[in-house]
């Protein structure tokens, strides 16, 4: 079933003419209504109403993550608050989080593009869904619930974690969708076999996995152990949470709901388009949002894209996994965490920088687990074991507060973290297989 | 009188004690009394040695974490009952013991009985008070 | 101008206009129930057949009692009353412990729960425009999905920040300048004592009204929250059973909860003896749900103890209004908001091979939030001497809690008889919380 048939099969070249009326209303709309943007069109010599093709996109400037915590927290919005009816918010680099704001439209709007999702996963309307994706601030959760109320799906809002429980619901009430992170997924395959539960018998047929980059091999592995389609899910708060792109059961890229997140690819360091099938940095502009529309926003994704018709018959054009980022950014679990903000703590624990390391696995049963090494510095060390577990703790929980994500904290020997030219490697990424 | 006991940080690694230990001995340091303090991850290694200016910095210049801290040294006769006698003084008067650890000293018939305490100062008066043998840094190194 | 009422007509009508609301209402709960297996067999076996024997409230009484037991014996169909196609919402209390119920909802019911919630919103003075900062935990538990359909409904701007990390809380209360928020008592004075740590206080915040809800408090907590923050206090009665939030709701004269009587018939037994008592005679609530088809509820014993009052109240509203809660007919623990049977506790213990017979637990104020301390003796058998062994111990009884109770224990393990033995019935919990 394709949710909005209309659109998503549209005829390319009129596609364009929607995406062209589109963006000239765009560029009216956020020249009028954000004083960013005028301020920005104005540096630019842009005259909104010189905006007429889908084409001409590339004449305006790009927005970056940087222009949005800058701007925090009401710089971006193009509507008065009073207009506003739901905020979501995402923790930044270092200092302020990203912020993000949905009009009643714009709910529609995230509702409608996840209905498509879900229909173009395979979902039908009279299925039920298990969404273990964290509800809250992070947008995984409601956003999966909102196309789900869309749809007219049957919605269990499990949210994550709890995975004894998240597998007693799968069998009381046999949903056959399951959205959650894909290392999720692997992590309770692992569970179910602990428990005497054979996944292969699961009620769960068709897996909406995102929020976190994840392999071809990966997808074999979860498709053999719970005997289901693995599909991928890309989105990012910014655009609108989840709902940007989604596979269909084709898996041959994801396809982007481009009459209205229209995307480019270019070579980040020279900002230019780059050839379709060539690897770059995913650029999305935002075409009818009315909260926090964004222009040409650098998502720091590495993908290519693919403008060839599917065989679902969907004309939109596709992106591939996620390849890489353009900066330092590691997503576990559906979290963004950056080294910065690691640093942030640390400093703000000791008021010194000790050496520290970010390692990241998923060797425990597929769930990524991330463990912050520390180097035990004399200031920081008492001969009282109590004191060290506390000074632990207090790591512990100061990322969480800052990053959202409970992280392993282990203490290590002086000078035992590698240093390359003086600076140590940061990070260790062990996923990527 | 208080000893300076040295404390050092260990990862939970293969060969990490005979490191130190090794390090210690072939400059001449000696160990009087020592002992671990165990967790999933980490140890902390305690010992009272004969030279522990000279242990300390050995030790920081090897890139140890380690420290210095108070702790106290009491003689107990080396009998049943030696040690109830001295716990039974610390109770009664209130004292709170951090961790203590033990050592036999092979050419006495005392055993040696290493306390750290929440205060060092109290506790000293109290044991004093009650008579009991405190060990001072000279008899360590002469041990 | 503002509206005072969200449903003007419903909130004030005359109480027989009320009642006859009610008899309507409860025709159509019997013909909804009479379509589920449960309410089929139990109803014709109290010779009610059809909705045409109820003609005025007093009929009520010739319902029987639904009670938690029967939920989950009849786990997971048993009181569905429409195809799976329609239910468009599963809220269920699945454990990992003891048997899960659960709770349907269609298209229609998620409809009218939000309605009522947002008549609870208004009712207080809050509404759109206000940003409203929602601190329940979202996800199967109601409280959270329950406040956010009703404030999404109101039009009131809503931050979805989910419950727990309350430095980032205290930032979004502050970047965003939140005038609302709705969370548990115990973690609204929490909440306080980390704002006032941080440097310029309350200075910065826009705060004027909470909602209270989850967990029972006294009227001297609610003066406490209120004085803290300089804010009105609201307090919320529902649970999950009954959809969640919104079966009953303080409004501006804070002067005990309105029961959506439209929405639910309300009772107050006597719990030994199932007779119905007087206004202002504390006893069980009892509650029947007219608002839900997908899995009607019929004099549903909740457990909670409390009384009403039909005194008129100065707001207009007719609704009768139902007292603070008051206790428990059973031993069920309230711990930040989180419904915890002893039976639980012991379950997850039990499995766990290194643990001896004995334990007992004890519930603890740390400053604002409780605190749950696990005593447990070891299985000598089992111990190895080797201190971590111990540790590991502890963390698996810790993580094995955390993750089927939603609660972070302090667990303390003892030597076999340390705990004491008492003849006949242990006494497994010591709650030392000051009583409400």
């Amino acid at each position: 079933m394709i949710w909005n048939e209309q659109i998503e099969c549209m005829d390319p070249q009129q596609l364009k003419g929607v995406q062209s009326e589109r963006l000239a209303k765009l560029a009216e709309y956020v020249y009028s209504n954000s004083p960013f943007y005028q301020q920005r069109f104005d540096q630019h010599k842009i005259k909104p109403d010189s905006i007429k093709t889908i084409e001409q996109i590339t004449d305006l400037p790009f927005t970056t993550k940087i222009d949005l915590r800058d701007n925090y927290p009401f710089g971006m919005f193009s509507v008065p608050q009073k207009g506003i009816t739901e905020i979501h918010v995402s923790s930044g680099t270092t200092g302020n989080p990203t912020v993000v704001g949905y009009t009643k439209e714009d709910i529609k709007l995230w509702s409608d593009v996840m209905a498509r999702a879900l229909c173009c996963a395979g979902a039908e309307p009279d299925d039920t869904i298990q969404i273990a994706y964290g509800y809250g601030l992070f947008t995984g959760g409601l956003g999966f619930h909102y196309g789900s109320l869309e749809m007219g799906l049957t919605t269990i809002p499990a949210s994550s974690g709890q995975t004894k429980r998240q597998l007693k619901i799968m069998q009381d009430f046999k949903p056959r969708i399951l959205a959650c992170t894909p290392s999720y997924a692997l992590y309770m395959a692992e569970q179910a076999k602990e428990l005497g539960i054979d996944p292969r018998k699961s009620s769960w047929k068709i897996g909406i996995f995102g929020a976190e980059p994840w392999s071809d091999s990966m997808r074999d592995e979860i498709e053999n152990l719970w005997d289901m389609l693995a599909t991928d899910v890309y989105g990012l708060s910014e655009i609108i949470g989840p709902g940007v792109a989604q596979e269909c059961p084709h898996k041959d890229g994801l396809h982007i709901f481009s009459d209205v997140f229209f995307p480019e690819i270019i070579d980040p360091a020279t900002d230019q388009p780059v050839e379709p099938g060539q690897d770059g940095e995913l650029v999305i502009t935002t075409l009818t949002k009315q909260g926090i529309p964004l222009i040409r926003y650098r998502t720091r994704d590495i993908v290519s894209m693919n403008i060839e018709k599917c065989r679902c018959g969907r004309t939109s054009p596709r992106i591939s996994k996620i390849k890489g980022r353009t900066d330092d950014m590691i997503i576990i679990r559906g979290i963004n965490l950056f080294p910065s903000q690691i640093e942030e703590v640390l400093l703000s624990i000791e008021g010194t920088q000790p050496h520290y390391q970010i390692v990241v696995d998923r060797k425990e049963h597929g769930l990524d687990m991330v463990q912050v090494q520390v180097e035990i510095e004399e200031q920081l060390f008492s001969d009282e074991v109590r004191k060290l577990n506390e000074l632990k703790a207090k790591i512990q929980n100061g990322i969480e507060g800052v990053v959202g994500l409970r992280v392993d904290v282990k203490l290590v020997e002086p000078k035992t973290i590698v240093r390359s030219e003086g600076k140590s490697k940061r990070v260790i990424d062990k996923r990527k297989n | 009188m208080r000893l300076k006991q040295i404390s050092v940080f260990l990862e939970n690694k293969k060969g990490r004690l005979q490191d130190v230990c090794s390090l210690l001995g072939s400059n001449g340091i000696n160990m009087r009394a020592l002992t671990i303090a165990e967790t999933e991850s980490f140890g902390v290694l305690r010992m009272v040695v004969d030279k522990s200016d000279q242990a300390i910095d050995l030790l920081r210049k090897n890139d140890f974490a380690a420290n210095v801290t108070d702790v106290v040294a009491v003689e107990v006769e080396d009998k049943p009952g030696g040690l109830a006698g001295i716990l039974k003084i610390i109770s009664d008067n209130d004292v709170n013991i951090e961790y203590m650890y033990g050592f036999v000293e092979k050419f006495s018939d005392k055993a040696l009985l290493v306390f750290r305490f929440e205060d060092t100062d109290h506790a000293q008066r109290i044991l004093n008070e009650n008579g009991v043998s405190i060990v001072a840094e000279k008899d360590i190194q002469g041990l | 101008m503002t509206e005072k009422f969200w449903n003007k007509e419903i909130e004030t009508a005359p109480r027989d206009q009320i009642e006859k609301l009610q008899v309507q209402g409860l025709k159509k709960v019997i013909q909804w129930a009479l379509d589920t297996p449960f309410y089929g067999k139990k109803l014709k076996k109290s010779e009610i057949n059809s909705p045409d024997d109820f003609n005025c409230i007093a009929d009520l009484t010739k319902l029987p009692f639904t009670t938690k037991d029967d939920l989950r014996n009849n786990f997971p169909r048993g009181l569905l009353a429409v195809d799976m196609s329609e239910v468009v919402r599963i809220h269920s209390s699945s454990g990992t412990t003891g048997i899960p119920t659960v709770i349907y909802f269609t298209q229609d019911d998620v409809n009218r729960w939000s309605d009522i919630v947002a008549r609870s919103i208004i009712a207080t003075g809050a509404r759109k425009g206000d940003i409203f900062q929602n601190m329940m935990t979202y996800g199967l538990f109601t409280g959270g999905l329950g406040l956010h359909y009703g404030a999404e409904k109101v039009g009131m701007t809503v931050i979805p920040v989910s419950s727990g990390n309350t430095k980032r809380q205290v930032q979004i209360m502050k970047d965003f300048q939140s005038t609302v928020v709705h969370a548990t008592p115990s973690y609204l004075m929490h909440l306080h004592s980390v704002i006032e740590q941080s440097g310029p206080g309350l200075a910065g915040l826009a705060l004027r009204k909470t909602f209270v809800g989850a967990e029972p408090h006294s009227e001297n907590t609610r003066l406490k929250i209120e004085e803290m923050f300089g804010i009105d206090a609201y307090n919320s009665y529902g649970l999950s059973e009954l959809n969640g939030p919104g079966v009953a709701f303080e409004c501006e004269f804070k002067d005990s909860m309105h029961v959506w009587e439209d929405a639910y018939i309300v009772e107050i037994i006597d719990p030994a003896t199932g007779q119905q008592l007087p206004a202002g005679e504390e006893g069980e609530v009892v509650l029947t749900n007219l608002i839900r088809q997908a899995t009607p509820l019929i004099r549903y014993r909740t457990r909670d103890l409390a009384y009403l009052t039909n005194e008129p109240c100065r707001c207009g509203r007719t609704h009768q209004r139902l007292s603070r809660i008051t206790g428990r007919t059973d031993d069920m623990l309230i711990i930040n908001g989180v419904n915890v049977f002893p039976s639980q506790i012991e379950e997850i213990i039990m499995q766990i091979p290194e643990v001896g017979t004995n334990w007992q637990i004890c519930l603890d104020k740390d400053g604002a939030l409780d605190k749950l301390t696990v005593n447990v003796e070891i299985y000598s058998k089992m111990f190895s001497g080797d201190a971590s062994q111990i540790e590991k111990l502890r963390s698996r009884i810790k993580e094995e809690l955390r993750a089927s109770i939603v609660i972070n224990p302090i667990v303390r393990l003892h030597e076999p008889g340390f705990l004491p033995v008492s003849e006949g019935k242990a006494k497994r919990v010591i709650d030392n919380r000051p009583k409400i």
